[in-house]
């Protein structure tokens, strides 16, 4: 049995397909929806947790593969390299999730990771390149 | 009573002068008035940490044996270009440009990972930096290619000169149009998705002299770290800008060029930056001190967020195609901006900004302490800079097609 919470990015032609009950019926796989966005543009976001079999979950995330979605481990992590934040705030209006947010009184910008579903749009946005992917 | 610079200047040499933020002197002036405040304070020490595109350095890297000129040839920090228009080895890098085979918008949105403005920072820290050159050979100058490491304590100058940086209050920018858009002032959400803008706001250094009273040419300055002066007015430099009653300009105004010597600037106050899909610049820290000369001064000091406003500005449209400053989507305070949310045409937008308060505050705090612990002393500008009454405008350019 494995139980991942996964982050899907879909391309536009995928939005309106019924993939996740396509994963239920054909693999047999338990889902739970834990956040779903339009994120950018041209892509739809959605972080499930997905929990079945191990053979089915392995094809399932090979059929979401093979259509176009592209996946990522929720426990990939983004860390703010502190060092390098100028906490000028620019990230938080590209955060989808409220990660990232300003303190009203002292001005600086906290990163809350629990908050964080690895996205990735802050990484280009931050200028001085303060977030950054650990794998 | 009136005070002079030079008072001011005695009493920080002997460690009495009063010397506080202007977000300090807000609450200073609210609890005892303006004229007890321009009594007991002499100086109010302001600060801005932004992108500044017009920034870059110059140097002179010394000659070589045997010599070469690069003036007219091709020099490359870090593969990226620097400017070789002068004499045998001075050199200028700005911070916006790039290394030739950066990919650029190629691949919209670009990511402009490294440009001279991250070739600055390393510079600064301290890091070795790759300098390759092409030159034309000359019977005194015969060397036609040079590669070599350098570092900034080998070089002979090494100064830092931007010809616009400061800002005098900054635009809001939303995007009305429905395509998401990555500019100057971050990435823009479509129909008014986001609001950014750009200031530190009542701690902003023109914004707390606004009608350049003590700020002038010559004044001594924090920058990047370390001391600096101000040379000139900056380009675009618009005195004759709108301004409300108090004097403060509700519109982009008044700009500064700086200059300082680089050897003793810190990386932390200089750092390469990359905006996405549109290009690399420099992060810039700046803090200007005010001396408290009168009252008229310290009232223009004590400005406060409730009492600055910044137009909001379209750039999906309005900003790259026309020329009539934005009028119509009206104005709003920093105090306002600063809450996070601003509204428009019936809408709660989301609102971010672009340059660092806690760093601001920061430098503002260092400046007080060097002023206060009798390092830095203030100086007296040796002329004004352009104000309201010199008539002096922002123009845009008159295309005249070539035949
Ligand atoms: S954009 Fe980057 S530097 Fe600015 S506050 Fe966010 S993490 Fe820090
Ligand atoms: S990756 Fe960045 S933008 Fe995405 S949720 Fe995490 S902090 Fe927010």
């Amino acid at each position: 049995m494995i139980s991942k919470r996964i982050v899907l990015r879909f391309p536009n032609r995928l939005i309106d397909q019924p993939i996740v009950c396509k994963l239920v019926k054909d693999y047999d796989l338990e889902f739970n929806i834990l956040k779903a966005y339009i994120a950018q543009r041209e892509e739809g976001l959605l972080v499930l947790e997905l929990k079945g079999q191990d053979e089915e979950y392995n094809k399932g995330i090979d059929y979401l593969t093979r259509i176009g979605v592209r996946i990522q481990l929720l426990s990939q992590d983004i860390v703010r390299n502190n060092a390098k934040c100028t906490h000028c705030g620019i990230c938080i209006s590209v955060c989808p999730t409220g990660a990232l947010v300003i303190d009203s009184i002292t001005r600086k910008v906290h990163f809350y990771d629990n908050k964080c579903i690895a996205c990735e749009l802050c990484i280009p946005a931050c200028p001085p390149r303060a977030m950054e992917v650990h794998f | 009573m009136a005070k002079t610079i030079t008072e001011i200047n005695e009493k920080i040499k002997k460690g009495q002068a009063v010397v506080v933020t202007a977000e300090e002197i807000v609450d200073i002036v609210e609890e005892k008035g303006v004229k007890r405040a321009a009594q007991e304070v002499d100086v109010v020490t302001t600060g801005t940490f932004g992108p500044m595109c017009s920034s870059g350095i110059y140097i002179n890297i010394g000659h070589a044996k045997p010599r070469i000129k690069l003036g007219g040839g091709k020099c490359y920090l870090n593969e990226v270009p620097a400017y070789c228009g002068f004499a045998a080895v001075d050199i200028y890098l700005g911070c916006t440009h790039l290394s030739d085979d950066d990919p650029r918008n190629k691949v919209y949105p670009g990511e402009f990972k490294y440009g001279g403005g991250h070739v600055i920072e390393e510079f600064v820290a301290g890091k070795d930096i790759r300098l390759t050159a092409i030159a034309y050979g000359t019977d005194c100058y015969p060397r036609r290619k040079l590669e070599t490491w350098i570092n900034i304590k080998d070089v002979n100058e090494a100064v830092l000169f931007n010809p616009r940086n400061v800002y005098q209050n900054y635009n809001v920018a939303v995007n009305l149009s429905d395509k998401l858009i990555y500019t100057y002032m971050g990435v823009l959400k479509p129909n008014l998705g986001n609001a950014n803008y750009c200031g530190a706001g009542q701690l902003s250094p023109l914004l707390n002299d606004p009608l350049y009273k003590t700020i002038g040419i010559g004044t001594k300055i924090f920058l990047g770290g370390g001391v600096g002066y101000v040379a000139w007015q900056g380009t675009q430099h618009n005195p004759t800008a709108k301004r409300k009653d108090n004097g403060v300009p509700c519109v982009p105004a008044g700009t500064l060029a700086v200059i300082g010597d680089l050897k003793q600037m810190r990386p932390e106050w200089l750092v390469g930056t990359s905006f996405q899909g549109y290009g690399a610049t420099l992060t810039v820290g700046v803090g200007i001190p005010i001396p408290i000369l009168d009252e008229e001064i310290v009232r223009y000091s004590a400005v406060k967020d409730e009492e600055i406003f910044a137009p909001i500005v379209d750039y999906g449209k309005q900003y790259p195609y026309s020329e009539k400053p934005q009028v119509e989507l009206g104005e709003v305070s920093y105090a306002q901006l600063k809450t996070g949310k601003i509204k428009l045409h019936g809408k709660e937008i989301p609102t971010a900004p672009l340059s660092s308060y806690p760093k601001a505050i920061e430098i503002a705090e260092t400046l007080k302490d060097w002023i206060k612990s009798g390092r830095f002393l203030l100086t007296e500008a040796v002329a004004s800079l352009p104000g309201p009454e010199s008539g002096l405008t922002f123009k845009f350019l008159k295309e005249r097609p070539i035949e």
